[in-house]
């Protein structure tokens, strides 16, 4: 337990060890520790906002399901409403066409019961004149009964 | 003296106290056993405690520098792996566990220090590691290595360099250097100023302000140094009674290695500790050296 040059040695060898650690030691292990803290709060950073937009991605795509869903549900009732007022809308002109088709079907009858009539009129004077005329044998004028006759036949 | 017979528990005490000493024996030393005095001045192993005192100050402790720079080869050559490893991917268990050291020192100092941390962390992580390795070999039983180094000629052998006063003070006043150092070149004349007219501000006491704050100054490093090298002398000593105890006889066997397991187990907690101690008193004396009062 001498004081001795020991001293002067350790005191040599610990300026070298100091003097290396400065040097070669710190540097790079700091740098790779920072550089690594970096890295982690970035990718935690990043972890994070994954997660807040997994989020706000959700909720926009109920958000678009719920809108689609209404928009359907609004088609199907416009097409609905639309197919009933086309069926209601045929059915008006069905009955309408009906309608006009039987009017029209009336007034043929009517014309041809008048047009039978007339034909029927026209020739009740010459039957009736012809009868007569066999009846009578001749003694009667046609130019004298013809009055008579037409106001037969127009009475018919 | 031959391995291993000592007459008693002292002087086995006293033998393992000793370091081994290369020094420069003077002409007309008294050799040791009765072996005449020395006739010329040379350089040589001393061969007891007396031939080594005799040496005075122009002699080395051979198994505390061996063994100080052995340790600290081995805690530079550890952080130097890691530091060339050293990448911001993943980094395995060695990296890690070293990266958990390097990052306690750099908080332990950023706590003191409150500027670039950079010349005194690398300075406190050196500290911390080697004193840390040096303190470590206490708890290697105290004549694993040295007895079979006795059975092959060398008489002496310690171990745990932080028992050696001159290594704990050693590097104790190598931090006032740097102190020193730092003071000038942070405070330039500033630091004269400040050891002349603190604590008192006038022309008159610069003497005896001179005096208080050199004494001041040197007290730093002799109580960091003196502080280290008293818990693991201390802690020595009892690890030798200890030893010495096992000796004693077949009766105080189980005794001695219960001592011995308890006081091992308390100084893994010591040499953490005093390690710690030295490394943050260093960081105060340097942060110091770096703020103006």
């Amino acid at each position: 337990m001498n004081f001795n040059l020991t001293f002067i040695g350790q005191m040599i060898a610990f300026a070298v060890f100091v003097w290396f650690c400065i040097k070669f030691v710190w540097p790079p292990l700091m740098n790779a520790i920072e550089e690594r803290q970096k890295t982690i709060t970035e990718g935690l950073a990043a972890a994070d906002r994954a997660g807040r937009d997994l989020e706000l991605a959700q909720e926009k795509a109920t958000k678009t399901l719920r809108e689609a869903r209404k928009e359907a549900a609004g088609i199907i009732e416009s097409a609905n409403k639309r197919g009933a007022q086309i069926i209601d809308e045929a059915k008006e002109s069905a009955r309408a066409e009906a309608e006009r088709i039987k009017v029209a079907a009336h007034a043929e009858i009517d014309q041809d019961v008048e047009r039978a009539r007339e034909k029927l009129r026209s020739q009740v004077a010459v039957l009736a004149l012809a009868g007569a005329e066999k009846v009578l044998e001749s003694s009667v004028d046609a130019n004298t009964h013809k009055a008579m006759i037409d106001k037969l036949a127009a009475n018919l | 003296m031959a391995a291993g017979e000592y007459n008693d528990a002292g002087e086995y005490i006293a033998h393992h106290l000793v370091n081994l000493t290369y020094g420069r024996l003077q002409e007309g030393a008294e050799r040791c056993y009765g072996g005449g005095v020395v006739e010329t001045t040379h350089w040589t192993f001393a061969g007891c405690a007396a031939e080594a005192e005799a040496m005075g100050f122009m002699a080395f402790h051979v198994d505390s520098l061996v063994w100080a720079v052995g340790l600290g080869l081995i805690t530079m050559g550890l952080l130097f792996t890691a530091a060339r490893k050293a990448s911001p991917v993943a980094p395995g268990r060695f990296q890690c566990f070293i990266e958990m050291i390097v990052d306690f020192v750099g908080n332990t100092t950023k706590e003191v220090f409150h500027g670039r941390v950079q010349p005194i962390a690398p300075i406190a992580l050196t500290i911390f590691t080697w004193v840390f390795m040096m303190n470590l070999m206490k708890l290697v039983p105290v004549d694993l290595i040295p007895y079979p180094l006795e059975l092959m000629g060398v008489e002496y052998q310690k171990m745990a360099p932080t028992t050696d006063p001159n290594v704990t003070l050693g590097m104790a006043f190598f931090v006032l250097l740097m102190v020193i150092y730092y003071s000038i070149k942070v405070k330039g004349w500033g630091f004269l100023k400040e050891l002349s007219f603190t604590p008192f501000n006038t022309w008159v006491l610069i003497p005896v302000n001179l005096l208080l704050e050199i004494i001041g100054l040197l007290s730093k490093p002799i109580s960091l140094g003196l502080r280290l090298f008293g818990n693991m002398f201390a802690g020595e000593v009892i690890f030798l009674l200890i030893a010495a105890l096992f000796g004693a006889g077949l009766f105080f066997l189980p005794l001695a290695a219960g001592l011995q397991v308890l006081w091992a187990i308390f100084h893994i907690l010591v040499i953490v500790l005093q390690a710690f101690i030295f490394m943050v008193l260093t960081i105060v004396y340097l942060s110091m050296a770096h703020e103006d009062h």
